[in-house]
């Protein structure tokens, strides 16, 4: 038999009891649409988390104080440590040829006024370097001045979300605003890049480190964020922030580096397996249709007892009517597969345009998937029927009616 | 060109052994015109489907055309049905969501013939048999005696040897009943082997061997008794 009129024939034989293949099609195309579905939303979840983290900046390390260790004893959790971070420590890791920036960083919540407008914001201490390490842009004015990282100024920048509840319709500009008990010159205003990774760079006030160590009334650091000089620098890097630390601190090893890429890593990992958990969830409503292809077709082989026994006995020997048969169950699966794909495709396109942030796709690889599986259920479930097809014996189905 | 030696099928009916032929020794050659007649439950369907290979013997031995069939695997018998044996049914047997082309179509789609190939037999076919103007008709679009036409259509579509007919005419008025009868005495007289099973005397009376049978067991053959 020729394979088109194999094709034909099942098509065929599948279109003359409509209702109950329209009923599997349907099983089929949801259990495949659910699997292509939540395998892209949790691929769509992992790109959105790994842009953000990549939004943060390229290349950087970041040195937290306090040692974390793998064995033994309880972690930092307090971030209490012996030694603390200091400027002076910031300052020597940019002799490194490994590196290419440095920005220390001092945080703080701190009451924040303009007249008798107050709210409370983070205050972030930092250098100018920081505008380039967290790639961050400018609106109006500028940027912290460089200079010595240990001369302050009385001179901040803020954020745009900041700046309109502070300012409302004003120019920001040039205007001065009190943080505690200091005022401030407003020398730049940044511009709306939105959240990243919760972090809203809209609504904080960035001040010179050293002014924020005199403001907050400490000396050590909250961390400080390094950029490598490129990207086969970072091991470099990590080992040369290491070192001159410890050598620093009279030889101990009282800092924690974590690279952008070890945390970058693992959360790809995270959401790998997140999105492989929650698609084998969705395999579930696959197997539900894979039953009732087999349903069907065992319905179909026994309402068509006369029709097997008639193949037989035109010369069609068992292997044959298996054929058939499984060509059958494969024909609805892969139907069920397609209209499966169309149906994400076009419920993936909905959620995208009421959640554009998210940047929503169709995972590529994931049609690929479901339609192997689909065609996988089909042809595992349709055995069955069709090697009880097979095995009829024709005089007895013939005699029949 | 068809010799049954020593044949034995039994059914099992609940825990009893029903013996549907017992020791049926049974030759015929080629061209020859049989009716196997007998009550019902007597084995004659039995004994039809023996001899088309749709029903394995418990015993004995079945040769067609020099082949020894009961020792042939699934695919082998499968084979032989398809190139020497046309079946003709009571009821027909038309698959009915196809067309009279198709279902004429269907032994040569099994056995892979190209499609032009296809189409200009099956056109020729039933042209012969009175009913082209009834191609693209489905079986419910069609008379008695128009069905079990497309049937002897696909019976010898494949050029068999033998015709095997169970009660062709037995769901059939008289009318049609004849005119098929006619067609399969007509392919007969080509020099096809046909065997028929009926009830109807009348009918058994026009073939040139008749074969009666009871319980299981052929107790009268003209050719023997001439």
């Amino acid at each position: 038999m020729q394979a088109r009129d194999i094709v034909f024939f099942s098509m065929q034989a599948t279109t003359a009891s409509r209702g109950r293949t329209i009923l599997t099609l349907l099983a089929m195309a949801i259990g495949v649409s659910s699997v292509i579905l939540l395998i892209s939303l949790g691929d769509s979840g992992r790109r959105y988390v790994i842009d953000q983290f990549a939004s943060l900046g390229t290349n950087l390390l970041i040195v937290i104080p306090g040692r974390s260790e793998t064995i033994g004893g309880p972690p930092p959790l307090l971030g209490e440590t012996p030694r603390d971070l200091t400027l002076d420590d910031a300052i020597a890791l940019t002799q490194s040829t490994a590196i290419r920036r440095v920005a220390p960083i001092i945080a703080g919540s701190a009451p924040v006024s303009v007249k008798q407008l107050e709210r409370e914001m983070v205050v972030l201490g930092s250098s100018s370097d920081l505008l380039e390490i967290r790639h961050l842009e400018m609106n109006q004015g500028r940027f912290l001045p460089p200079g010595d990282l240990d001369r302050g100024g009385n001179v901040c920048v803020i954020g745009s979300k900041g700046r309109k509840e502070l300012f409302g319709n004003q120019q920001a500009l040039g205007k001065w605003l009190r943080i505690g008990d200091r005022r401030f010159r407003v020398i730049g205003v940044l511009a709306d890049t939105g959240v990243s990774l919760g972090e809203d760079m809209g609504e904080v006030v960035i001040i010179p480190v050293a002014t924020a160590q005199s403001l907050f009334n400490k000396v050590s650091l909250f961390r400080i964020v390094v950029e490598a000089s490129n990207e086969d620098a970072i091991g470099r890097a990590k080992k040369a922030i290491l070192s001159i630390i410890r050598a620093r601190h009279e030889g101990e090893d009282d800092i924690t580096v974590i690279t952008q890429d070890a945390i970058l890593a693992t959360f790809d990992k995270i959401f790998r397996a997140l999105t492989l958990t929650v698609g084998g969830i969705a395999a579930i409503s696959l197997v539900v249709a894979g039953i009732m292809i087999m349903n069907i077709m065992l319905v179909a082989v026994s309402n068509r007892h006369s029709e097997i026994g008639l193949l037989k006995a035109l010369g069609a020997p068992r292997t044959q009517i298996m054929g058939l048969f499984l060509t059958e169950s494969a024909l609805l699966s892969i139907t069920g597969a397609f209209l499966g794909f169309l149906l994400a495709y076009s419920a993936m396109k909905l959620l995208a345009g009421f959640l554009p942030e998210y940047n929503l796709a169709l995972a590529p690889w994931s049609p690929v998937m479901a339609s192997g599986l689909a065609l996988g259920t089909g042809i595992i479930f349709g055995v069955l029927p069709a090697r009880r097809a097979s095995l009829l014996e024709p005089a007895l189905a013939l005699s029949r009616r | 060109m068809i010799k049954l030696q020593h044949i034995e099928r039994v059914f099992l009916v609940g825990e009893e052994e029903v013996h549907a032929l017992r020791d049926v020794d049974f030759s015929a050659s080629g061209g020859e015109y049989i009716a196997i007649m007998g009550p019902s439950g007597s084995g004659k369907s039995t004994l039809l489907n023996i001899l088309g290979l749709l029903d394995r013997p418990d015993g004995g031995t079945y040769e067609l055309d020099n082949i020894m069939t009961t020792s042939l695997d699934d695919k082998k018998q499968a084979n032989v049905r398809r190139h020497k044996i046309g079946f003709v049914f009571q009821f027909f047997h038309l698959v009915p969501r196809l067309t009279a082309e198709q279902n004429v179509e269907l032994p040569l789609v099994l056995a892979g013939v190209d499609k032009t190939e296809r189409k200009k037999r099956v056109l020729e076919t039933l042209e012969s048999f009175g009913i082209g103007d009834r191609v693209h008709h489905r079986p419910d679009q069609l008379s008695g005696g128009q069905r079990q036409r497309v049937a002897i259509a696909r019976a010898t579509i494949m050029k068999p040897t033998v015709i095997l007919a169970d009660e062709p005419t037995g769901n059939l008025d008289r009318a049609s009943g004849n005119d098929v009868v006619d067609i399969l005495e007509e392919l007969n007289s080509q020099g096809i082997t046909l065997i028929m099973v009926t009830h109807d005397p009348e009918l058994g009376e026009r073939a040139k061997r008749r074969i009666k049978m009871v319980d299981g067991r052929i107790e009268g053959d003209t050719a023997t008794q001439s």
